[in-house]
């Protein structure tokens, strides 16, 4: 499907038409979200007593993977692929906790600051190493997985507890009324302050533009290299967000923290993301994230075999996106 | 050297680049004044898309120097060359297909004001912005590439055949902006295979053969001759050998059962009772104006899609083909005009050939590859394949693509043989080649289909033409009587007696001029144009969204 948030507002039409334009445009992002609120509404029939700890506990379990997605979401776009976004989510999780644990309060604030940074250098490496070395991204991304892994476990051999109060109390709790989770609230300002403004500069355009079509991309000017490494910094710097919110929710450092990498490239494919390059946005990643551990808790209160679950996982992936293509195939033909 | 000042706007002199082996280019200069529309032309290969590629920075040259305005430049990348003032319209659109209009406008700095105001000019005032570029047809991309150029307001602006893919209303129209920018400050630099534009908005002509500027010629009246010569050099006389095959024609008697027919083919809008007989060792041309529905008939002929009504005929009897595979093994062999879409580019030439099955010879499953290469090394032989450039197929140059194209099936023999469009883009040696051996084939029974864009086609190798007009069959014309008038008249679907618009007719001049001058500039391999950045492997299809 076409961009998550419509480029450029259509000035010259009825706002009627514009509207219908950008439901079009966003059509498998409203899909989603149809999906998702038909699984809140079979998770509450299931389970009557799912209220707001529930959903508490619901947007700080996604919080962590939302950020792999969206940093997953960035470099698929740019035409990429990293496999190391949960290797970088772990080093900088083990170096926040490490780093704040006996610390001060004020100090946790440097911390944070610094893991960004290490974030942002981390994507950077990747980028460009796929950029000097041609080595195809895929191949690079796998390999500096298992450097960051093995990074992240000579700083920290075990999940060790660390973390400043403010950052836990960043994500924990609900703001305003209870049944808006501050995990929730922190997701949407990170990324209406960074991915918004972002994907309109000429470097958001840009990143579009190399993961469509890279020679029409070179040829119009843009500088495929930088263009390239500036997304998987990116992708790096929504991984660091990832691992501080794993550090926060948890409190701890963990250098093992599970299956991120292989559920945001999931969530980015059922996010309406093209793996080709050049379409979605991070919006429906997002969306993804929440459906797909939405069932997963279904899944486990309906006391499924967890292996059996994860099948189920699957099979409800492939079909989802099945159907996307299915709408899109229908859409073109007429 | 130092830069002397001079009244040059720009003047490239011994550039030289080579791809491995392959030298694209020896020794190219080129000198554009200020206010000239400079033709840049050659034949199949001359090297012309690599220089422009150089001039604009996509290719850096192994040697040579590019002066604008007496300053010596070297632009490192299209970004660089465009600060500079060199700006091209390349062959193929090079708008982002996911991006809307808009953005790709703001992805290049484009005003806006300024590049509606020459779509205006160039007669696509309605375009909507806001849509995004794979959406967009192929023809309105092309413009739309243009106006995004002019309204840079480039000091050197360089089209590279910009009009191929233009209908004729279209065509006018950019000729006509072109030709407004003559006597200013600024210069065009013009690549097209159609000697009617050339000699209608162009000043001066740069001629390149085999990488070298051979000349430049005065554009005036009666200079086609001149510059067709220096573009030629030994092909010269190669265009009449056909003429002598045509002789040897078979009349088909009246009883004879056609080798395979279509009877009331319809198939959705593009398609309406569709019906004609193709006999064995005939060679029936195909007519159409762009659009008209041959791209369907062909792809249902060849097995890719299924009529939505009517039936096809194999000897005589039904037939329906569910997938190519199915018309390959009743003998049913397709050549299309797109090479990509044929050929593995990254394999060989040998296993290009193999490749459907028809040169495979298998002993208890297994591929006997002594005899395939001899099969193989046949069908070389037979189209003479220049493959010396080295094995993968994408290193060939178009016109020996195509010859791997052909080679495939006229390996394992030829019953009935589909050519849509085999010769565009190709040189006129290799043209000539084909020509002939399409006449061959039909002399040795087969019955070939071929539809030409070229209407010139039809009298140098085929016996007679069907001509589509809105999907219908509107007219049959014997090759004898298909001169390119009355083909031209048929396709727009005019009767013989009606006045020709005068668009068509300047077309129909074109078409004649364009006999000796076809050409194309794509020779050497396209990802090896990218050395500054890592090769460009994301090109996705564009069209298929939009059936």
């Amino acid at each position: 499907m076409s961009a998550a948030s419509g480029t450029v507002g259509s000035t010259q039409r009825a706002p009627a038409d514009a509207l219908v334009a950008w439901a079009r445009r966003n059509g498998w992002v409203l899909c989603l979200l149809v999906l998702l609120g038909a699984l809140f509404v079979f998770t509450k029939m299931i389970n009557p007593g799912y209220g707001v700890t529930g959903l508490q506990g619901f947007a700080i379990s996604v919080l962590p993977l939302a950020m792999a997605a969206v940093a997953q979401a960035i470099c698929v776009i740019g035409g990429g692929i990293d496999l190391s976004v949960g290797s970088m989510m772990a080093l900088t999780s083990v170096v926040a906790a490490t780093q704040m644990k006996g610390q001060g309060e004020e100090f946790g604030v440097v911390v944070v600051v610094g893991v960004l940074l290490l974030g942002l250098v981390l994507g950077a490496v990747n980028g460009s190493v796929i950029v000097l070395t041609r080595v195809p991204d895929i191949v690079v991304t796998l390999a500096m997985a298992f450097v960051w892994g093995g990074s992240a476990l000579v700083i920290l051999a075990s999940p060790t507890a660390g973390s400043a109060q403010w950052l836990k109390d960043l994500v924990l709790g609900s703001l305003v009324s209870e049944w808006i989770p501050k995990a929730a609230v922190l997701l949407l300002v990170i990324v209406a302050v960074v991915w918004i403004p972002l994907r309109r500069t000429r470097l958001g355009l840009s990143i579009y533009a190399i993961g469509s079509n890279q020679l029409a991309a070179f040829r119009s000017g843009v500088s495929v290299g930088r263009t390239k490494v500036a997304a998987y910094s990116l992708t790096g710097l929504f991984a660091a967000l990832g691992g501080l919110s794993l550090t926060a929710s948890t409190g701890i450092g963990n250098p093992v923290p599970g299956p991120y990498t292989l559920l945001s490239v999931a969530a980015v494919v059922l996010g309406g993301v093209s793996l080709a390059g050049g379409r979605g946005g991070v919006f429906g990643p997002i969306i993804g994230v929440l459906i797909l551990v939405l069932i997963q808790n279904d899944l486990a209160f309906l006391s499924l075999d967890p292996n059996l679950s994860l099948v189920t996982q699957g099979l409800i992936l492939i079909g989802v996106v099945m159907f996307g293509s299915l709408i899109q195939w229908r859409q073109g033909r007429r | 050297m130092t830069a002397i000042a001079t009244d040059l706007l720009l003047e490239a002199t011994g550039v030289a680049k080579t791809y491995g082996a392959v030298v694209a280019l020896k020794s190219a200069s080129l000198a554009v004044r200020p206010g000239e529309v400079h033709a840049l032309m050659g034949a199949n290969g001359a090297g012309k898309s690599t220089l422009v590629k150089i001039l604009t920075g996509a290719v850096r040259p192994d040697s040579g120097r590019i002066m604008v305005r007496g300053r010596e430049r070297t632009a490192h990348s299209p970004a660089e060359a465009r600060a500079g003032g060199l700006v091209s319209v390349y062959q193929e659109p090079s708008l982002i297909p996911d991006l809307d209009i808009r953005s790709n406008l703001r992805l290049t700095d484009t005003p806006i004001d300024a590049f509606r105001h020459w779509l205006d000019e160039l007669a696509l005032p309605d375009l909507d912005l806001s849509s995004m570029a794979r959406r967009v047809p192929l023809a309105s991309l092309r413009i739309i590439d243009l106006a995004r150029a002019l309204a840079i307001e480039p000091e050197v602006l360089m089209l590279d055949e910009m009009t191929a893919a233009l209908p004729a209303n279209l065509t006018e129209r950019v000729l006509e902006v072109i030709g407004r920018q003559r006597g200013g400050d600024r210069s065009v630099i013009f690549i097209s295979h159609r000697m009617i534009e050339i000699a209608a908005v162009c000043d001066r002509a740069t001629v390149l053969r085999e990488g070298e500027t051979v000349g430049v010629v005065d554009v005036t009246e009666g200079s086609e001759e001149r510059i067709v010569e220096l573009m030629l050099g030994q092909f010269v006389d190669a265009t009449p050998a056909v003429d002598g095959e045509r002789s040897a024609r078979v009349r088909r008697g009246a009883d004879q059962v056609p080798r395979f027919a279509a009877r009331g083919l319809s198939f959705e809008s593009k398609l309406d009772d569709v019906s004609f007989e193709l006999y064995p060792g005939e060679v029936l041309g195909v007519v159409a104006l762009e659009g008209q529905g041959q791209d369907e008939l062909f792809d249902i002929l060849s097995g890719s899609e299924r009529p939505s009504g009517g039936e096809l005929l194999l000897d005589g009897a039904p037939v329906t083909f569910g997938h190519p595979a199915d018309a390959i093994r009743a003998g049913v062999v397709y050549v299309a005009a797109d090479r990509a879409e044929a050929l593995l580019m990254q394999r060989s030439v040998a296993e290009n050939i193999a490749l459907p099955g028809r040169a495979r010879m298998r002993r208890w499953g297994l591929i006997d590859l002594g005899a395939e290469r001899k099969v193989v090394a046949g069908a070389v032989a037979k189209l003479q394949i220049e493959a010396r450039a080295g094995g993968e197929v994408r290193r060939l140059s178009g016109g020996n693509q195509q010859k791997v194209t052909i080679a495939r099936w006229v390996a394992g023999g030829v019953q009935t043989m589909l050519c849509f469009d085999p010769t565009r883009g190709i040189d006129i040696g290799t043209k000539t080649q084909i020509y002939v051996l399409l006449r061959e084939l039909a002399a040795a029974g087969a019955a070939v289909l071929l539809y030409t864009s070229e209407l010139k086609e039809v009298q140098l190798a085929c016996d007679r033409a069907i001509v589509i007009f809105g999907g219908r069959v509107v007219a049959e014309i014997d090759a004898a009587d298909a001169d390119e008038p009355t083909l031209l008249r048929a396709a727009y679907n005019l009767r013989s007696d009606a006045v020709l618009p005068e668009a068509v007719a300047a077309e129909v001049v074109a078409e004649e001029a364009a006999a000796a001058a076809e050409v194309e500039a794509e020779q050497a391999s396209a990802p090896t144009t990218l050395p500054a950045e890592p090769d460009p492997t994301g090109n996705e299809p564009v069209t298929d969204d939009d059936r």
